[in-house]
């Protein structure tokens, strides 16, 4: 499975990412500058979190201009997995990907933490190999990580069941419905708050997003074949 | 050319946790008159379009799709003739 | 030598003239003296005019020259088997093997934060990150060293947040971790506070560059943002006293832009991958002048600069503006001749603008072109080499003859440890940081293996087994009562501090922060503790590669306490040796190695009891800290030790408490001592570390302690009760729940914050 990490101008956990994939898959990772548009040589994307353009204007605003956006979009219509991680997922929200808009944290503060979270919705490609409602363990660290949407589109949310992630305990951010983390309907989109790749290695303080990235495999291998 | 004046706001419906914090310590101060305050962005765009109602097309189009997010922000603007 | 001509170069016509600047004395409005005035003038063989006099002002600020400092300074040990690079480049590089090396600063952004904490503290970090990675590095982690008045002032709780708030806005965005420091609050910093920034960076040995002009004829290349009137006298402002016009000055600090900073991160480390470089170096304090100068200066060579291809932000800046500018994100590059347009391709890759500015030129003229005209022509090696130097005289303070006869302990030593563990636990100094780290990313490049919290924070080194283990250190109280001793305790427990995360220690980087060098009190508590550092640093085989000396810390006359911060770094050889404060398992046996003394001056107990410190600060033996260095290391390595943690501020009986807080888990003591119950407890005295282990490995534990000539005295157990019991000689007897002392300790500084509101006045 060849994973793609765009890579924007202020990203700075699109190593980390890469990291991730290598070690807890083995699977080819590469980076691809935010210049190339064309993703069609890989099976899945992660936008990184970070800073892109210094997060000037909105955080992950200025990134959906970028030509490989245009790649982003292609792969997720296209039914590959896209994953957007805490800058990633602002931009997935900022392009319209997915519903919503992400606040300043309600404390009005950066917050960075491992934060325990519930497994709302397993039965995504990204999370096939947690429990349902399963509580873990994931490190947080955000400064607008407070996820709003309307009403209409929370009820929607959950109707059709798009709620990945909530926060448990003390919401850190003053997300609505303790959201961390949606899907889209077809479940190949995900943003996420929450950073799975800095929980892979004991050290770290975490395992817990091991799986997510072991879940994003069995699904390619499940669907293409691809190895 | 034409100096747009553009306000971006959070939406009355969107909680505006800095506006809170400000107005709190408005009212530790003493300005108890202070019923609300909400923060937003003032950006000023230079547009060498030649008429007004280009500059106006230009700018309603640039604050609707880059300058605001429509889920949590509304704007208006203000045009205005310079040399 | 070459004779010069040495014709007058006249100011601009909207500047004051070189015969004006004569008469009307006007250098002194730039930290000039009459001395050094005349010297340079002696230097040029004529009147320097405007743009000229600036320039020597800056270069021969303290910041830039180190005139009060430099003779005491050479008291530090600087070299090492391992040292790459000692003092005088961006930062100091030491050799950690497998062909890598690890480069770290710490320098202070004081007066900037005083007078706009968020910016003053954010381009303090991007200041420090830039050092780091003109060696050629990698920046992997940040630490901060904070000071600050009491939080009861709101003017005290607004600087401290819009600080912490500044380091996080950088630092976070920047995509380094922020994995440790130390924030303190005493009445000493409140019109003063200390903002002190340390960068760790890792290197391959080939990769180290030096901030150097070389070969004639070669361009000089700057990088980065461009030059507005921001910062203009930055350096000679950080060397003043802050006064009531210090707000006044408020343009004088720079606004940060860590996105650009990112940027040229990635650009220069591209250059240093690809082998463009032949020098570099970070324009910051006295921005393109110092950076231009001394690389000139290190080449032995010349340097003609030209103004006009300098990218401005600004219209109708002079030559004096250009010059000497604090805008931030701008680094200098010397390439070969033909391999600019290498550099202009990676500038445009990440949207940095670049441009020649200027030639290595044979001799040692540093001349500056402005609009088609020479505006200065100085001898680059008087701006550096020649900066004037000040042996200053010193007098001990007659309060210290005092504080030698005070008897600290007669005052304390009947407390009720019941109702003193939690007031200390609960005091901002002792309270957890969370409220600080939590705003720092310190998980971003996941390589943190000890986030904050610990005695020292750890960084793994990918596709290695080794990681490295950093603290920063320095008490004042005990630098107060006793400069000499105060400055020794300040090297041995950053070393300690690393020690106990599994790491022998490498070297460190010091920050001096003291008051104004002309009061011969101040100059005499910077000589002794320079001298009690310099001890220290020999002893335990940790060279100073780098620092910083920030004076002039003073508010309305009075001088901050004298405050040497040290930045530890230590090489941790296998990652099964990290090692954290926290108690791990029920059983395991607590030990205490070293002694405990009546030592209570300046501690923390004191502080809280009193509102005061006074008498003498403990006492540091360097061959007792030596060996249980020594004798800790080799346990950890040997595989015995579960937790270890340094017995610091507060005593034994917070080490304790923070170690069942941290572990989450409870702990009896049952302890018989000579001393009264709460000096024992609460005594700070050197040289001690807590471990636990497995209990039946006591006895081998005890002989290895004996032939490293350390007391080794098993105090008790960790328990999961969930209460710290604690027992002295079979009599006195305390109990504690570990979730009390827990939620006190939280609570101190979030409690300290909300009293009321926070606002700018």
């Amino acid at each position: 499975m060849r994973f793609a990490v765009p890579i924007f101008p202020g990203s700075n956990c699109d190593i980390d990412c890469i990291k991730a994939v290598e070690d807890v898959l083995g699977e080819p990772v590469s980076p691809v500058w935010h210049q190339e548009s064309d993703l069609s040589g890989y099976d899945a994307v992660i936008l990184p979190g970070g800073f892109s353009y210094g997060d000037y204007l909105r955080s992950g605003a200025l990134a959906q201009f970028s030509p490989i956006m245009k790649g982003v979009v292609k792969a997720a219509q296209e039914g590959k997995l896209v994953i957007g991680i805490c800058n990633g997922f602002q931009m997935l929200l900022e392009m319209g990907l997915l519903p919503g808009a992400m606040l300043q944290n309600d404390h009005l503060k950066f917050r960075c933490d491992i934060q325990e979270l519930t497994v709302s919705l397993n039965e995504t490609p990204f999370t096939s190999l947690y429990e349902q409602n399963e509580s873990i363990r994931i490190p947080i660290a955000h400064g607008q990580g407070n996820y709003f949407c309307d009403d209409k589109t929370r009820q929607e949310l959950e109707e059709h069941d798009q709620i990945v992630f909530r926060y448990q305990g003390e919401n850190p951010n003053g997300s609505t419905a303790a959201i961390a983390g949606i899907c889209n309907r077809e479940r190949n989109v995900l943003g996420m708050m929450p950073h799975p790749e800095r929980a892979i290695v004991e050290w770290m303080g975490s395992v817990d997003g091991v799986r997510l990235f072991q879940s994003m495999l069995k699904h390619g291998e499940e669907n293409h074949g691809a190895a | 050319m034409y100096k747009a004046i553009i306000d971006v706001t959070l939406k009355q419906s969107v909680l505006d946790p800095q506006g809170v914090a400000v107005k709190g310590s408005l009212h530790s101060l003493g300005y108890e008159s202070v019923s609300d305050v909400r923060i937003g962005k003032r950006m000023e765009v230079i547009l060498e379009s030649v008429t007004l109602a280009e500059a106006e097309r230009d700018i309603e189009e640039i604050c609707k799709k880059v300058l605001s997010n429509p889920v949590i922000e509304d704007f208006s603007y203000q045009l205005e003739e310079v040399a | 030598m070459v004779q010069h001509e040495q014709t007058q170069i006249e100011s601009l016509p909207f500047e004051p003239s070189a015969e004006e600047i004569k008469k009307q004395k006007l250098y002194r409005d730039m930290g000039i003296t009459e001395e050094e005035y005349t010297k340079i003038c002696g230097f040029m063989e004529r009147l320097p005019n405007w743009t000229e006099i600036g320039i020597y002002s800056v270069m021969w600020s303290e910041h830039c020259s180190y005139k009060n400092s430099k003779p005491l300074l050479k008291k530090f040990p600087t070299s090492g088997e391992h040292v790459l690079q000692g003092p005088g480049e961006g930062a100091g590089v030491i050799d950690i093997g497998d062909g890598q090396a690890v480069v770290f600063k710490i320098e202070s952004h004081n007066h900037p934060s005083a007078v706009e904490p968020f910016q003053g503290a954010a381009t303090g970090v991007g200041g420090i990150i830039r050092d780091v990675f003109s060696m050629g590095a990698r920046p992997v982690a940040l630490l901060n060293s904070l000071r600050f008045g009491r939080l009861e002032s709101s003017r005290v709780r607004y600087l401290f947040e819009q600080v912490v708030a500044g380091i996080a806005h950088y630092g976070n965005c920047m995509g380094i971790p922020t994995v440790g420091g130390e924030v303190m609050f005493d009445d000493t910093y409140e019109g003063n506070p200390l903002v002190n920034a340390m960068c760790v960076g890792v290197l391959k040995h080939e990769e180290l560059q030096k901030g150097i002009a070389t070969g004639v004829g070669n361009p000089l290349i700057y990088v980065g943002a461009s030059t507005g009137r921001d910062g203009i006298h930055g350096a000679t402002f950080a060397s003043e006293e802050l006064n009531e016009s210090s707000e006044e000055k408020r343009p004088a600090v720079q606004v940060g832009d860590p996105f650009m900073e990112k940027l040229l991160l990635e650009a220069c480390l591209e250059m240093v991958e690809k082998e463009i470089l032949l020098g570099i170096q970070d324009m910051g304090a006295a921005g393109l002048t110092c950076s231009s100068a001394e690389m000139a200066a290190k080449g032995n060579m010349g340097l003609d600069l030209d103004l006009d291809r300098v990218p401005q932000r600004e219209t109708g800046m002079s030559p004096y503006e250009i010059m000497l500018s604090e805008s931030q994100e701008r680094m200098l590059v010397v390439v070969e001749q033909g391999r600019e347009h290498e550099v202009h391709a990676i500038c445009e890759k990440w949207g940095l603008q670049s441009a020649v500015v200027g030639q290595v030129t044979e001799g040692n003229r540093y001349r500056i072109s402005y609009q088609g005209e020479r505006v200065a022509d100085i001898p680059v090696s008087t701006l550096v080499d020649d900066a004037p130097v000040y042996q200053r005289s010193q007098k001990i303070p007659d309060a210290y003859h005092e504080m030698q006869k005070f008897d600290a302990e007669a005052d304390l030593k009947d407390l009720d440890p019941q109702t003193w563990l939690p007031r200390v636990i609960a005091s901002v100094n002792m309270g957890s940081k969370r409220f600080v780290y939590q705003q720092y990313d310190h998980m971003v490049r996941t390589s943190t293996a000890v986030r904050p919290g610990s005695d020292a924070a750890v960084i793994v080194i990918r596709d290695t087994e080794k990681a490295l283990a950093m603290t920063t250190d320095g008490n004042s109280r005990y630098v107060f009562l006793d400069p000499e001793q105060g400055g020794r305790i300040a090297v041995a427990e950053s070393a300690r501090n690393v020690v106990c995360a599994g790491a022998q220690p490498l070297g460190i980087t010091d920050c001096l922060n003291f008051g104004s060098p002309e009061k011969e009190e101040v100059y005499w508590q910077l000589a002794k503790a320079i001298d009690g550092m310099a001890t220290a640093c020999r002893e335990l085989e940790t060279p100073v590669v780098g620092g910083n000396v920030s004076l002039y810390n003073e508010t309305k006359g009075a001088p901050i306490y004298p405050t040497p911060v040290v930045g530890m770094v230590g090489l941790i050889q296998k990652r099964e040796h990290i090692t954290t404060q926290a108690f791990k398992a029920d059983g395991d046996e607590i030990v205490l190695l070293g002694e405990t003394l009546a030592e209570l001056g300046g501690s923390e107990l004191q502080l809280l009891a009193s509102g005061n410190i006074s008498g003498m600060p403990p006492h540091l033996d360097m061959e007792k800290e030596k060996a249980v260095q020594q004798l800790t290391l080799h346990l950890i390595q040997a595989g015995f030790v579960r937790s270890a943690h340094d017995v610091a501020e507060g005593g034994l009986a917070l080490a304790l408490a923070e170690s069942c807080i941290s572990g989450g888990v409870g702990a009896h003591i049952c302890m018989e001592t000579k001393l009264s119950t709460t000096t024992t407890l609460f005594s700070e005295s050197q040289s001690r570390i807590v471990i636990t282990i497995a209990k039946e490995q006591m006895e081998e534990v005890k002989s290895i302690a004996d032939q490293y000539g350390v007391p080794c005295q098993a105090i008790g157990k960790v328990s999961d009760d969930a209460y710290l019991n604690i027992e002295v000689n079979q009599a006195d007897v305390y109990r504690f729940s570990i979730q009390e002392l827990s939620r006190l300790n939280e609570e101190a500084i979030p409690c300290a914050m909300n009293q009321s509101l926070t606002t700018m006045n």
